[in-house]
């Protein structure tokens, strides 16, 4: 059974390997990173569903008879793209987070939230978005 | 033309999108949102109208045919949901433009009409496809525009609410495709009619069985199922005004429909709730749920946090109708979800005005403002009310539905749990009616005037609550119609 379908256990293990970095590290950048490998094993998983063995990529000639199954391919393709866009969103607003606060672990950030009083911070931040800043 | 409403009803809001971005201009993006809102309402009121006419519609996009292409199908299952969520888009579309202009400075303001232009394409594309993949573009479509708009919060809280949620929620999401794709694996389909007939036997099958939970997992998250709810109140407490409104009228609720669509009409019942426990898994999670937050709702001190805690006690209401899986539960868990929608965007609006009017929903900012603000704060009352299901709202009617449902299968101790998450709604409503009724009104100045459309906004919402608590023969029907087009065929 493992060794049958040992690509498959290496996928999972590499979403596992993902979701712990996502849960254990405070730091919201390694977290992206932790989400970014989670997302890689699910997207070679689903590859790897596709390929069949000794079938060539899926462009069709006359001299090759098995293909890969090219369908998972074209849906990781959509996959990565939001993938992408989700790592995009996550980086801007981690970047956000550090011109507020100056920080982007995550203890540091709720530690002055709850130390320097919410509503000092509150008029900078209105002030500073009626200025235009960042 | 008409033939083509199905594809309309998701593609021009999301045309709108762009547009909104590209001109620049204030007025003209809200107009878009207005117009996208307006379009998708009456798209979704004539599939409605034609599917209770003459049946299911299924639209081939591209004219390419199911299974190989992708289908959008309108039913009786997800006409309820068009219904709801445009009509939302367009109540939020009167409302927003005084809130956002408000409480958002004049550049990012068309990005955040965008961005509620791709949500509304991404809530109405999740309950009009009738592709797993699809459904899966579609949930990230609406998820990071919403990741986005929380973001645009006024405190800089909503930073870190907005990450959070985008962690926690690309974990479902990531949690849903790998379902998708282990179904994907056993059957070789993606198309959800298809996938149904093929997945009629082989309840045994042990890649199906973890598709199966990795699918629900992943919908969990975005249900905001109790264990899986953490992001949640921070989201809605944070994003802007007429953000919440929009999303928690709608956000969890198209995530239950989809459940609903997953575990009827794709698995079949008699795998998830037959060979699978997720009925009594289910039964449990909305039991805590339900006590959890409704207990949480009590100790909050700012009015916004404690609309957010007990709309995870709600969904804790709706998760027990489901998962009765009987066509009473599951009609009762329909009409609960179009009733609290909107009792619940009614209350984040009136939130959404007090915030704009004083600057802050603190509990101890709102003493005594009910005589300063009477007509606000009755609008509050009533639809409060309906929180805690007092007749004649729509919160009651909804109750009593799912109350019959659960006798009717002899759950009494999810009974009592509904008993008591009722006494604490009326715990955490009626601490913000005495403080602001019932303490001493400050020497301040006078409250800002309030602005005539988010007014009017509000009471449309209220007005809408008491008429559906009076004559609630129009949602009842259309839950009705809900629960036979999901449990009379495939599932069963």
């Amino acid at each position: 059974m493992i060794a049958s379908h040992y690509v498959y256990w290496t996928f999972f293990a590499l979403m596992l390997i993902g979701l712990y970095v996502v849960i254990s590290h405070g730091n919201l950048l390694k977290k992206l990173i932790g989400l970014a490998l989670f997302q890689g094993g699910v997207f070679l998983f689903y590859i790897g569903l596709g390929k069949r063995d000794g079938g060539s990529a899926p462009i069709i000639s006359d001299d090759v008879e098995t293909y890969s199954h090219p369908l998972p391919q074209v849906l990781i393709l959509t996959a990565i793209v939001v993938g992408v866009a989700t790592l995009a969103v996550g980086l801007a607003l981690a970047a956000r987070i550090f011109e507020a606060y100056g920080t982007v672990e995550e203890d540091e950030v709720l530690e002055r939230d709850s130390t320097e009083g919410v509503t000092a911070h509150d008029r900078e931040r209105t002030a500073e978005q009626d200025g235009g800043g960042s | 033309m008409t033939g083509q409403l199905p594809a309309l009803q998701v593609a021009v809001p999301l045309l709108c999108a762009p547009l909104c971005v590209l001109l620049r201009s204030r007025l003209v993006a809200w107009l878009l949102f207005l117009v996208a809102a307006l379009a998708s309402l009456t798209c979704a009121v004539w599939l409605a109208e034609r599917v209770d006419r003459t049946g299911a519609l299924q639209y081939a996009m591209g004219d390419w045919q199911a299974p190989y292409g992708i289908e959008f199908v309108v039913n009786g299952f997800n006409t309820p949901v068009l219904l709801l969520v445009s009509l939302s888009a367009v109540v939020v579309a009167v409302y927003s433009r005084r809130s956002v202009a408000a409480e958002l400075d004049a550049r990012r303001t068309p990005l955040l009409y965008a961005c509620l232009c791709l949500t509304l394409a991404g809530l109405l594309g999740l309950a009009i496809t009738g592709d797993v993949f699809n459904a899966f573009v579609f949930l990230e479509i609406s998820s990071l525009s919403t990741y986005t708009m929380i973001a645009m919060g006024r405190r800089r809280q909503a930073l870190l609410a907005s990450f959070r949620y985008l962690v926690i929620g690309t974990i479902g999401a990531t949690f849903l495709l790998i379902g998708i794709g282990l179904a994907y694996a056993v059957t070789g389909t993606l198309n959800m009619a298809d996938l149904a007939q093929r997945l009629t036997g082989g309840h045994d099958n042990r890649a199906l069985q973890a598709a199966v939970v990795f699918v629900f997992v992943g919908l969990a998250v975005k249900m905001a199922v109790f264990p899986l709810h953490a992001w949640l109140p921070a989201a809605y407490g944070e994003a802007p005004s007429a953000v919440s409104t929009f999303v928690a009228a709608t956000g969890t609720k198209v995530a239950i429909y989809v459940f609903c669509r997953f575990a009827f009409t794709v698995f079949g019942a008699s795998l998830v709730f037959g060979s699978m426990p997720i009925d009594r898994i289910g039964l449990i999670l909305a039991c805590l749920g339900i006590l959890a937050g409704s207990a949480a709702a009590c100790f909050q001190d700012d009015l916004r946090y404690v609309l957010a805690w007990s709309s995870v006690a709600q969904v804790g209401y709706i998760v027990a109708g489901v998962s009765l899986a009987t066509t009473v539960g599951v009609s009762a868990a329909y009409l609960y979800m179009i009733m609290h929608s909107v009792t619940k965007a009614a209350l984040f609006a009136i939130a959404g005005l007090l915030l704009l009017r004083l600057g802050s929903v603190r509990l101890t900012d709102l003493a005594g403002l009910g005589r300063r603000m009477p007509w606000t704060f009755a609008a509050f009352v009533v639809a409060g009310l309906g929180l805690v299901g007092v007749p004649p709202t729509a919160g009651f009617v909804s109750k009593w539905a799912l109350v019959t449902a659960l006798v009717e299968r002899d759950q009494w101790p999810v009974l009592v749990a509904m008993l008591a998450g009722s006494l604490l709604a009326l715990v955490y409503v009626g601490r913000v009616v005495e403080v602001a009724w019932f303490r001493e009104p400050p020497d301040g100045p006078e409250p800002l005037r309030p602005p005539a459309s988010m007014v009017a906004a509000i009471w449309f919402l209220v007005l809408l609550s008491v008429y559906f608590g009076i004559d609630a023969s129009l949602p009842a029907h259309l839950a009705d119609a809900a629960a036979e087009a999901l449990l009379g065929k495939g599932g069963g």
